[in-house]
């Protein structure tokens, strides 16, 4: 499954992120952080055709060796991302609201799958909800 | 035309049919088919035919081109057999056989034997070619053998195709020779797509059978590759692709299912240890090395991976789409490290390592090769992740096999790396001469430290400059950082710092703080490496306060800086202090001051408590923490009014936004907008506002560019900013302070005078200095010294006069220490008398208006000056007390001689100051004993009262009416009133007609008195009265009266004149009707004799009095017909009477009023008279001009015909010209007593008034 989740802020930064190895969190901080180069190339590309949308699948990208980085545009109200979240994980409520960047648009998740794990489909990550069924099994795994 | 098989595939020319011609056994056949193959093999791929495909697929234009053989027997396919390409698709037997003779001899057997073997393999699809020649007709004329007796003879042929004169060029020839192709195309086509279908029929059954035990992959790939031969072949590129791809696809599925645990034993030969590692091989169409040993069924993973990918390369580029092979070549890459971990294949530690960097390089050079440079600078984006990818195998293989460090690779290392080598094997033939092939790269690079070390940075630096081209900071960021430990490694951290520092701004920038912490750590000890001891210590107090490391991480850099601060004191006295900033060390939260106002007075202590928040692991003693302020010098001083701090929510707290200490993002660092209103005032008024507008205290902060600099406040520096110290500045000190782990509170106080503004803080600690180089937002305080104040204040809202009022009066010591024995000294002013009591008490409060003490004050009073005693009271304290005073409403104002008396109106006496509306303002002065000087104390009482007099006539009788209004907010009983002579000198009696003793006058209103005037003698010329009244407020319960003063003077009192006129109706008349003329007689009569004053000169000359009359209506009723107004001569003599007649028309019917008659004196025209000032006594009366007023007989009037010219009588414009003019003078009231004064005459409508007329006002 998923081995790391990130949302990550208009501005780039990590509003949320967990891994499940955590001793190669920081590894994967890096894979996150160097996949937005590759975000951003493909929403400008995307371009206009993202306004029309409520979210927007990036396709796999980033892959390495390891892991699969699947890349998600999610536009979404703001009350709706805040409840979303809070269903997760209360912490991360309370990071959001400390931060209090988000935006309606541009918030982006990036999920990181393990290359080996075949079970996932790409074409399985593409929409919130089964996004959201990640994070659940992330959850359960991590017993967050 | 034979082909041999074996050299067939190699050299398989794209697209080329295998047809097997059949040639008889006679050598005359052979060379018929040998002179007829060249154009036959030319012209049959010419024209395209359209192919119609199976299951729906779209049909497609293929040029067929084919092979042609000789036929053999044992070419002929055996059941079972799969190949496709040497399968042979139609046969022909050529013939030119025209004699029947010839014919029935030998073709005819030889025909039937090659059809039998046909038969017998089941073939169907062949093809008779009958060659017709002429020359060959001409020689056999006589066995001729028709060619319907041919076809005829033999009837079993299908099909048979006759070809005349193939080698002439004549029309005929021609047409017969696209008949026959058009014949062959189609028959060989029709062959073809049912031999295919037969075969992809074959194949999916045969797909079918794999999961069956025995199925193996590797000839299920033979067989579908053989499709995609033929494919490609026929230009089908696009198919031929897709047959790999599904090859692909089967594969991966396999591998993932024995992943799943669900293997195969086909899969076992390629879960064999893998022995070589060479790399893709991309250069050859087919590597046919490779797919012999799939075909033999012992290729190992790499090997079929390689071989499926050199293929798909190679349709690919056909199909010129050679991105796609960069992309499909990554995932392959990390597909193959997957698969032979599913497969859990063995392999020399590396080994993979070498695979994926040659396999890359392979990939790279091969696109090098079908693009040119334009195309491959535009599309660095699909190149850059197979660059990226061999530079990180290089390096692990460089790590792996001893390259990267500073002693060179150890004995285990050179074997593993001898071991890696053998691997590789010898170079392919394909590059053997190349110089940049990637075999020699890595052969190379593995060779020496220097090789490595060279080629290792050569792709680095391409790969970043790479992302860097196309936008893709990140990536370049983490290659760079890999570069940065590389050169660690390498123990050149010079060159690793800029790698770093480039990472770790960017990670800071966007927030990542797991990055941040990483990076800075590696910068830290290349910090530590350079010897850039003030970047070293500050990155070890930012990773020393980073939450993201262990206890143990952050205590020792907490150490080193410990350790750092007390070596450098130890060893080298006098180097300056290295300051860092405090940011990172620690976090000022809050401030708060005491007292809450941030202000004191000079004498006392204001306390500033910082709380901070210490971001160490441990305990840091500090030698001392300083917080520098400065002195503002432009503001003044507010003298104790409270400002900033207190406005906050909390008073006296400031409460300082959190700088984060990593992963915040940088937009939330940014400060917010502190904005203050300005507003320019008038200085004249202060209620009207010049300008106003609103300024932003830190712009400094707010307008910093964020992409240039880094902040000066915010933690995540890259490397330090120089944190500049105020030098000189006047601090606040605390010493010996440990700031404990967590929140700390220290507190300053302050006793300097003055404004200060806090600027830094600064925590040393032995050689380091923990600097904040700004406290924002902005924090003030002021210690301030005030000279003592005394203000005398009304208790109530007004001071009346008159009354016993309360002040209260406030002394502010400031610094001034009121000692025992001091008093204040207040000079006695006779209209503002302190009301002496022994004692009165006193309140002391403090300077935060608290209730300190109470105390009595002592008051004595002497002729000139009252003392009031002070208890003593300390500085900074507001001592308070009422004194009782007394203004004395002034009751004779000393009025100029010649200004007549018209109200009630109190003159200023020059005691008082000029106030415009009833009040006095005394002016007192008080000696103060901390002052050679004299305070002056003003304070404004409103007069309670306005008082008004008229005099009354009633002929000759005289009264005296005094109106006293009470203007004030307050009601009075009034008692007592009286009116006196002020000097009892005449005969006068003044008798009181009013009636009640006491009265109530309440607020805004007034009380009318009367007093008859009598007297025995002359009536004096000049009165002066004293009206004198007591009052006392009505809220008052034991009422104390005031007295009240009025003074005036009244002159000529005395009734000289009486008029009394008469209406008559015209003659014969009962009444006055309206609309016709009424006479008025009026009747002058002198009272009394002219005094010897009343009138300069007249008197003297004629012994009489020239009176002018004049008829005035202001009703508008009367018209007055013919003179209106006249001259009377009155003599001297008492009882003296003149009659005049006027002549008026009523307008109105009704009881009308009497018009006004006046009476002036008139003073004639004389030289002296010009002298005279006073213009006052002018005629100007607007109603004058409604009665028309005809010259006067005498013409004395004649200037005072119009009424503008009355008041230029006596200007001296005319005067100059030497004209005299006349004057005429008013009597003083009472003067001339006016029977008529308020009667009505009756005036009936007139007897024809046909007009009724309405006034409805």
């Amino acid at each position: 499954m998923a081995v790391c989740i990130a949302v990550i802020a208009k501005e780039n930064y990590p509003l949320y992120i967990r891994s499940v190895p955590v001793q190669n969190e920081l590894k994967f901080h890096y894979t996150v952080h160097t996949s937005l180069d590759v975000v951003e190339e493909k929403i400008s590309a995307v371009g206009k055709a993202m306004a029309d949308q409520r979210e927007l699948y990036l396709g796999l990208l980033y892959p390495t060796e390891d892991y699969k980085v699947y890349p998600h545009m999610i536009r979404i109200l703001y009350y709706t991302c805040l409840h979303v979240f809070y269903q997760i994980e209360n912490i991360l409520l309370y990071r959001h609201t400390r931060y209090g960047y988000v935006t309606n648009s541009k918030v982006k998740f990036v999920i990181v799958v393990d290359s080996s794990n075949t079970s996932l489909r790409d074409n399985e990550i593409r929409s919130v909800s089964q996004l959201l069924n990640l994070y659940g099994s992330l959850k359960g795994f991590q017993g967050i | 035309g034979s082909l041999s098989l074996s050299s067939f595939l190699p050299s398989l020319p794209p697209s080329s049919f295998l047809i097997s011609p059949v040639s008889p056994p006679g050598a005359g056949d052979q060379a018929l088919f040998t002179s007829l193959y060249t154009p036959l093999a030319q012209q049959l791929p010419r024209e395209p035919m359209e192919w119609r495909r199976s299951y729906g697929r779209a049909p497609k234009m293929i040029h067929l081109e084919a092979n042609f053989v000789q036929f053999k027997e044992e070419l002929l396919p055996k059941e079972g057999n799969k190949a496709l390409l040497t399968f042979p698709f139609l046969h022909i037997y050529w013939t030119d056989c025209c004699d029947t003779e010839v014919y029935k001899a030998s073709v005819r057997d030889n025909m039937m034997r090659w059809q039998g073997k046909l038969r017998l393999h089941g073939s169907a699809d062949w093809v008779i070619v009958v060659v017709e020649t002429s020359d060959a007709k001409k020689k056999n004329k006589t066995n001729i053998l028709p060619r319907s007796s041919l076809v005829d003879k033999i009837h079993q042929i299908k099909i048979c195709v006759v070809l005349s004169d193939p080698l002439q060029d004549s029309s005929r020839s021609q047409e017969s020779w696209s008949a026959f192709l058009l014949k062959l195309r189609t028959l060989l086509l029709m062959s073809f797509t049912q031999n295919l279908g037969r075969f992809e029929d074959d194949m999916r059954t045969l797909r079918e059978k794999r999961n069956q035990p025995g199925w193996s992959f590797c000839d299920y790939f033979m067989v579908q590759e053989e499709l995609a031969f033929v494919f490609e072949m026929l230009q089908q590129f696009e198919e031929a692709l897709l047959q790999y791809d599904e090859l692909d696809a089967l594969f991966t599925q396999y591998v993932l299912n024995f992943g799943a645990g669900d293997g195969v034993n086909w899969l076992g030969s390629f879960c064999s240890p893998v022995k070589s590692w060479t790399g893709l091989l991309l250069r050859r169409p087919i590597d046919m090395e490779k797919r012999d040993g799939i075909q033999r069924g012992q290729a190992s993973l790499l090997e079929l991976r390689s071989y499926l990918f050199c293929r798909q390369c190679t349709l690919l580029i056909f199909l010129q789409r050679p991105w796609e092979v960069t992309q499909r070549a990554l995932e392959l890459l990390h597909n193959c490290v997957q698969e032979l971990c599913l497969l859990e294949v063995s392999m020399l530690e590396g080994a993979l390592d070498c695979w994926v960097f040659l396999s890359c390089l392979e990939v790279l050079h091969r696109i090098e090769g079908c693009c040119d440079q334009a195309q491959l600078e535009a599309n660095v984006s699909h190149t850059v992740g197979l660059w990226a990818y061999a530079t990180d195998k290089l390096k692990s293989l460089g790590y792996m096999c001893g390259l990267v460090s500073e002693k060179g690779p150890l004995s285990l290392e050179l074997n593993r790396t001898v071991d890696l080598l053998a691997g590789l094997g010898d170079e392919k033939a394909e590059t053997v001469h190349s110089l940049q092939s990637p075999y020699k790269k890595l052969k190379e690079a593995l060779s020496s430290v220097e090789a490595f070390e060279r080629h290792y940075l050569e792709l680095s630096h391409a790969a970043v400059e790479m992302y860097r081209a196309i936008g893709r900071m990140r990536s370049a960021q983490l290659i760079g950082k890999s570069l940065a430990e590389f050169y660690m490694r390498k123990g050149d951290p010079e060159l690793a710092e800029s790698f770093l520092q480039n990472a770790l701004r960017s990670y800071v920038s966007e927030g990542w703080s797991l990055p941040v912490t990483h990076t800075r750590k590696q910068m830290a000890e290349c910090q530590k490496l350079l010897g850039k001891t003030e970047n070293y210590l500050q990155t070890s107090a930012l990773l020393a306060g980073d939450a993201n490391l262990t206890d143990e991480e952050r205590i020792h850099f907490c150490q080193e800086i410990l350790t750092f601060a007390n070596q450098s004191t130890d060893s080298k006295g006098k180097q300056p202090k290295v300051a860092l900033s405090m940011s990172s060390f620690a976090q000022l939260k809050q401030l708060q001051f005491r007292p809450a106002t941030a202000t004191v007075h000079s004498g006392t202590a204001l306390q500033v408590e910082l709380c901070l928040l210490s971001l160490m692991p441990v305990a840091v003693p500090l030698e001392q923490l300083a917080a520098s302020v400065h002195l503002n010098l432009e503001q003044g001083g507010t003298n104790g009014k409270t400002r900033g701090p207190q406005s906050r929510p909390y008073p006296g707290t400031v409460l300082f936004p959190l700088a984060n200490s990593s992963g915040m993002p940088p937009s939330a660092a940014c400060p917010s907008l502190e904005l203050e209103e300005i507003q320019d005032r008038s200085p004249l008024d202060p209620h009207t506002l010049n300008s106003t507008g609103m300024v932003c205290k830190n712009t400094h902060l707010v307008m910093r560019r964020h992409d240039s600099s880094p902040s000066p406040d915010t933690p995540n520096l890259v490397s330090p900013v120089p944190v500049v110290m105020d030098d000189g500045a006047k601090v606040l000190m605390s010493g010996d302070v440990t700031l404990l782990p967590g929140n700390n509170s220290i507190v300053f106080s302050s006793q300097e005078l003055g404004t200060y503004t806090l600027r830094q803080l600064c925590a040393t600690v032995g050689q380091v200095q923990f600097v904040l180089p700004h406290i924002s937002p902005l924090v003030q305080y002021e210690v301030y010294s005030q000279e003592p104040q005394l203000t005398v204040e009304p208790l109530t809202d007004q001071l009346l006069a008159g009354l016993p009022q309360r002040a209260k009066v406030r002394l502010q010591t400031g610094h001034y220490t009121v000692k025992k024995g001091d008093a204040l000294q207040l000079t006695n002013i006779d209209s503002m008398p302190v009301l002496t009591s022994s004692s009165c008490p006193a309140t002391i409060l403090n300077s935060t208006a608290e209730h300190v003490g109470e105390s009595v004050l002592f008051i004595q009073s002497s002729e000139k000056v009252t003392c009031i005693s002070l208890p003593p009271t300390p500085p900074y304290h507001t001592l308070e007390f009422q004194l009782e005073v007394l203004c004395v409403i002034p009751s004779d104002p000393v009025w100029p001689e010649n200004q007549r008396l018209t109200n009630g109106e109190i003159r200023h006496r020059n005691i008082f100051c000029h106030c415009l509306c009833h009040c006095l303002c005394p002016q007192m002065s008080i000696d103060c004993p901390w002052s050679i000087y004299s305070t002056p104390i003003s304070l404004t009482f409103y007069i309670p009262f306005k008082a008004k007099h008229s005099l009354l006539s009633a002929g000759n009788r005289k009264y005296i009416q005094v109106c006293l209004q009470n203007v004030s907010d307050v009601n009075f009983h009034l008692m007592d009133q009286r009116l006196t002579e002020k000097h009892q000198e005449s005969s006068l009696e003044l008798q009181s007609l009013n009636t009640k003793a006491q009265q109530l006058v309440c607020s805004k209103q007034s009380v009318y008195c009367v007093w008859d005037v009598r007297w025995k003698e002359n009536m004096p010329l000049c009165l002066q009265c004293v009206f004198s009244a007591s009052f006392s407020s009505a809220s008052e319960e034991v009422s104390s009266f005031k007295p009240y003063h009025y003074e005036f003077q009244l002159e000529r009192v005395t009734t000289l004149y009486s008029v009394r006129a008469e209406i008559m109706p015209a003659a014969g008349e009962q009444n006055c009707h309206s609309g016709s003329l009424c006479g008025l007689e009026m009747s002058i009569t002198r009272l009394a004799e002219p005094e010897d004053n009343e009138d300069d000169g007249e008197t003297e000359e004629v012994c009489s009095t020239k009176l002018m009359y004049e008829v005035a209506d202001s009703s508008n009723s009367w018209v007055v017909y013919g003179r209106s107004s006249g001259l009377v001569s009155m003599p001297a003599d008492a009882n003296a009477n003149h009659r005049v007649q006027v002549e008026l028309m009523p307008l109105f019917a009704g009881h009308l009023p009497f018009p006004d008659i006046k009476v002036f004196k008139y003073l004639p025209p004389s030289a002296n008279s010009t002298s005279q000032p006073d213009t006052d006594g002018c005629v100007e009366n607007d109603t004058l001009s409604l009665l028309d007023r005809p010259l006067d007989d005498q013409g004395d009037t004649a200037s005072i015909r119009s009424r503008g010219s009355v008041h230029s009588v006596g200007s001296g414009e005319q005067q100059s010209r030497g004209l005299p003019m006349p004057r005429l003078e008013p009597f003083n009231p009472g003067q001339v007593f006016n029977h008529s004064q308020g009667c009505q005459v009756l005036v009936l409508p007139s007897t024809d008034d046909h007009v009724l007329e309405i006034n409805a006002t």
